[in-house]
């Protein structure tokens, strides 16, 4: 029973007596294995561990156990809320917003708008059409977005529903009353069983910024397109912004959605900040477009160089060399020096790397993620000299494996450094089992494989529920960087004092100074 | 605040509201809204609101879907069968592990709640079909989770649009591994929220645990005693429902089962044959106990465990049903932790009395808690259910202490709007409203996880929720909104 003076919650509750008894008297009804022969499950558990289970793990072809990986409209959904005032819409069934809202909220903390036209059986047999022309005139007329972004659910993929034609009939019927002809309501389809969140994103930009700019190509600009695909890391919008500025260029950052997940507390505003829409319209005359995530945004940048013809490609600014090398990039393209601030940071960042080098180098983790993100955590943990033995992406499109391993060959340890390409998260336990590491890096998803394998996990990447205000960092930039060797060194130093912290029988090495 | 006042602004409040919508949205919505007293007479809902509608298009429900009400709710805690999410692959990610369903096993060996297994459907599936993919699915299921004691297919939305076939799956592969299959067609188009998933849920524990072929699972060596009941809808959130059930042992029954909150597939087995189905969320499974009922003659009540009133209430409801021997008992317990609700209730009224409070959840918790809330001094002002029928709202009006604003299906939109007029000292809601109200300087809990803490059931629960809303009304950091440079009022 409780105690007035000391009320415990779950997680001591159920340690009490009492509770040991209910859980115990409860096994006799049970049918799992623990209840009936916890040496079977022991004998499983042990098997699960081995070269034999590991095998078998990945031969897999049918099933996929923990994913690393979630749908498109997910991405689509951060494109819209990248840009000012813009409302997602997502057409098809409402479960789908529920989850795309309550996923982003639970990683940032913060509130995700996002609408659905709510589509049940009847939309399923006759298509949809209805519930848009209802639901773009309800959502105009609640929340008076600036913009409404479409994208689509599995379901009306299925049914094939047709989003440029929905929406011109949606307006034609509204007659100017809440949807003006002018109104922007740009709209990409992404079907759930093609690609991943990150193709979405590509999709949803691909959308907003072909359908903006249409009839606005006039003279061009001397100004940069700044895309940073699939980024969770608030902190990394701010530092790739600071950068850009530090060259003093005029730029547009197409989906910045910084200030909408990091709102300050004493009001509630349903949108702020985000690129302006007029922005958006006139990036086509930008002269230059740099996108931060390649594999994030390869169809979007097929028509920024194919057809608008800018200079810029792509630029990954996570570690010191991926920076050094968006820095040369944003010299080039500027024709200015390297300024004073970004070599001061260069020179920090070196510095502190200098001073950790010894905890990282010849560390062996075990890192999964997105595939972009993946080619810069990796760049960044070969320039300590650590060793990536497992780097997995689950959602790895083509041409992101062997990139991925050429960038490992580049490594003195290349021999025992992995690519795991389109594996999953119950692929990477059997991969720690045989073949440990020191540390993981990963989202939250790795809390059960700590707890399994044992091993450390390093909380870097998305979604990250378990964790607070890590998103509100940065990993990209000098800053970003530091970021990362701050956590990682610090981690491992966590570490060396778990074991070494045993009283009169390691703690000799348990040292004050490290 | 008199009670016509709070009236009065509360009908204020809906009118004021229901201006922002189009014509066709403002009718639809307008019926959705009421205000409802417990004096409320000659009315099958609470506040007259319509509910189990559609939702209205492109407003920001808060709803979810069949899929969520299947997987999420019903078959998701069962813990020792595997639940494939049969499909693309993001529905399975983002309901993954998130509504703290707990459970003891050795998870990945014999237990499986918090894992997510897909079938991850590609472009080639939606055009050539899935069964294969399927089956080949239990087939690796087989060789690497031997442990598991069943597989159940729960669908998405692609499923029932391409003419899959997944109940001949099922069926084929049940007779090739011996174990049970139970296809689920809850596509998350289906029906209006995730209600109807609980229902599809339901029908397909009938026809394929106690209609199905039980063989692989043991059962005889439990013998049924007069004392036997189970407990229905509970999903052991944070522990609910082990908090529940030592209440029930203490008075001397016997709970053979848990639906579905630390789950086996043993313990549904055992259903029907126990004297008494103890109902705790109505919504998510009338459906089986009226089922058990009809079929095996086993009488079912409600009862509601949160809060003091209300779980008195409900113990010697529960006793009645049996005989004295197990009244007295019951009545031993009642008088056991009487003396320490009455010394939680003298420390934390005082620090609550008079607040208000306006609730939006799902299930049952829109009325069971507002007992709970009362016997703290605190005064609900509000409520609503993302995805209850008029027999919910019947019920809430039996719940409710004063006049209270009622709203089905709220969005976004209406519940910012309510709480902006109504002003409540705390709101008790989901994860995605929370940071919204949170924004606003406002106290908020989540009643859909317990904010990470609970349990919440029964007396201990009781504790922990009285010290839950205390931590959250009392902390010091709503007062830091507003810096010292601006100027008062």
């Amino acid at each position: 029973m409780q105690e007035v003076e000391k009320i415990v919650n779950g997680k001591d509750l159920f340690k009490r007596p009492e509770y040991a008894e209910v859980l115990a008297n409860k096994k006799q009804f049970e049918s799992s294995m623990l209840a009936i022969n916890p040496a079977k499950v022991d004998e499983i558990a042990e098997w699960t561990k081995s070269w034999d289970y590991r095998e078998k793990n990945l031969a897999r072809e049918a099933i996929t156990v923990n994913p690393a990986k979630a749908c498109q409209p997910l991405g689509a959904v951060m494109v819209a809320l990248g840009f000012e005032g813009t409302m997602p819409y997502v057409h098809g069934s409402h479960g789908c917003v529920a989850y795309f809202r309550s996923y982003f909220t639970k990683h940032f903390k913060e509130p995700t708008p996002c609408v659905s036209d709510s589509m049940t059986e009847d939309a399923a047999v006759f298509g949809g059409l209805v519930n848009m022309k209802e639901g773009l005139k309800n959502c105009a007329a609640v929340y008076k977005p600036k913009m409404i972004a479409v994208s689509t659910t599995c379901m009306a993929e299925v049914i094939g529903d047709d989003l440029q034609a929905f929406i011109l009939a949606a307006k034609e019927e509204d007659k100017g009353e809440f949807l003006p002809e002018e109104y922007p309501i740009p709209y990409a389809h992404t079907p759930s069983f093609v690609g991943s969140h990150i193709t979405g994103y590509d999709n949803m930009m691909h959308g907003i910024m072909s359908q903006l700019t249409e009839g606005q190509k006039g003279e061009t600009k001397q100004r940069i397109n700044i895309i940073p695909g699939f980024e969770t890391y608030i902190g990394s919008l701010r530092s790739v912004k600071s950068i850009v500025e530090a060259f003093g260029t005029d730029y547009i950052m197409l989906g910045d959605h910084s200030d909408q997940w990091d709102m300050p507390a004493g009001n509630y505003e349903m949108f702020q900040g985000g690129t302006k829409i007029d922005d958006a319209k006139d990036c086509i005359n930008s002269s230059a477009t740099i996108s931060l995530q390649k594999y994030a945004t390869s169809k979007t940048m097929k028509m920024v160089e194919k057809r608008w013809k800018h200079a810029g490609g792509f630029s990954n600014p996570i570690g010191l060399k991926g920076t050094d090398e968006f820095v040369m990039k944003l010299a080039e393209l500027t024709g200015t020096e390297v300024p004073q601030k970004l070599k001061t940071e260069r020179g920090r960042l070196v510095d502190a790397m200098q001073d950790s080098y010894p905890y990282m180098h010849g560390k062996k983790f075990a890192i999964w993620g997105d595939p972009d993100f993946l080619l810069g955590a990796v760049s960044f943990l070969l320039e300590m000299g650590a060793e990536p033995t497992h780097v997995l992406c689950h959602n790895a499109p083509n041409g992101w494996e062997a990139e991925m391993r050429a960038l490992l060959d580049t490594s003195p340890a290349k021999d025992s450094l992995n690519v795991w390409a389109g594996k999953d998260l119950w692929h990477m336990r059997s991969l720690l089992f045989t073949e440990p590491v020191d540390f993981m890096i990963g989202n939250s998803y790795g809390k059960e494989l700590m707890r399994d394998t044992g091993t450390p996990l390093i909380y870097i990447g998305f979604p990250i529920f378990d964790r607070h205000h890590l998103h509100r960092y940065s990993i990209s930039g000098y800053d970003g960087a530091l970021n990362l060797l701050t956590w990682i060194t610090n981690k491992v130093l966590d570490q060396l004092d778990e074991d070494t912290k045993h009283i009169a029988t390691t703690d000799y090495f348990f040292d004050l100074v490290r | 605040m008199g009670p016509e006042t709070l009236e009065a602004k509360q009908k204020a409040a809906i009118e004021e509201i229901l201006k922002a919508y189009p014509e066709k949205a403002a009718k639809n919505r307008e019926k959705h809204l009421g205000v409802g007293s417990p004096n409320d007479e000659n009315q099958k809902t609470c506040g007259d609101v319509r509910s189990n509608k559609k939702t209205v298009p492109g407003v920001m429900s808060q709803r979810g879907c069949a899929y969520a009400g299947s997987k999420g709710v019903v078959w998701g805690p069962v813990k020792d069968m595997i639940h494939i999410s049969h499909g693309p692959i993001g529905c399975g990610q983002y309901s993954r592990a998130g509504r703290r369903n707990y459970y003891i096993g050795v998870t990945g060996v014999d237990t499986f709640v918090t894992m997510n297994f897909s079938s991850d459907f590609q472009e080639n599936n939606i055009v050539f079909g899935g069964d294969k993919k399927l089956g080949k699915c239990v087939d690796e299921i087989e060789v690497l989770f031997p442990l598991n004691n069943g597989i159940t297919f729960q669908s998405e939305c692609p499923i029932g649009l391409i003419g899959d076939d997944i109940n001949a799956v099922a069926k084929t592969k049940a007779k090739e591994i011996g174990k049970t299959i139970v296809p689920v067609n809850c596509e998350g188009f289906r029906g209006v929220s995730q209600s109807l998933g609980h229902h599809i849920a339901n029908d397909a524990v009938r026809d394929f645990i106690f209609d199905g072929d039980l063989s692989h699972i043991n059962t005889s060596d439990v013998t049924p005693t007069e004392y036997d009941v189970a407990i229905i809808g509970d999903y052991n959130i944070g522990g609910d429902t082990w908090s529940s059930r030592i209440l029930l042992e203490e008075m001397g029954l016997r709970v053979v089962a848990q639906w579905s909150g630390d789950a086996t597939l043993k313990e549904m087995a055992l259903t029907p044959k126990v004297k008494l189905n103890l109902l705790h969320c109505y919504r998510s499974m009338n459906y089986i106990s009226r089922h058990m009922e009809k079929e095996f003659g086993i009488p079912w009540i409600e009862y509601n465990f949160f809060g003091p009133s209300q779980t008195i209430k409900s113990l010697r409801k529960i006793a009645a049903f049996f005989d004295e021997s197990i009244q007295a008992k019951c009545e031993e317990v009642i008088a056991k932790y009487q003396p320490m609700i009455d010394a939680v209730i003298a420390k934390y009224k005082p620090r609550l009395d008079g607040k208000t409070v306006m609730l939006f959840v799902g299930g049952l918790r829109p009325r069971h808690v507002i007992g709970a809330y009362e016997d703290l001094g605190m005064e609900v002002i509000g409520t609503g259910y993302e995805f209850a029928h008029d027999d919910d709202y019947k019920r809430t009006k039996e719940e409710i202490f004063r006049s209270t604003v009622i709203y089905d299906d709220v969005n976004e939109y209406e519940l910012e709007a309510f709480v902006k007029k109504l002003q409540p000292d705390l709101v008790a809601s989901g994860i995605k409203e929370k940071y919204v109200f949170q924004k606003m300087g406002l106290p908020y809990r989540q009643m859909h996880s317990w904010d990470y803490s609970g349990p919440y059931h029964g007396y201990d629960g009781f504790a922990i929720f009285a010290q839950d809303m205390d931590l959250a009304i009392n902390s010091p950091v709503w007062a830091h909104s507003k810096a010292p440079w601006e100027k008062e009022g």
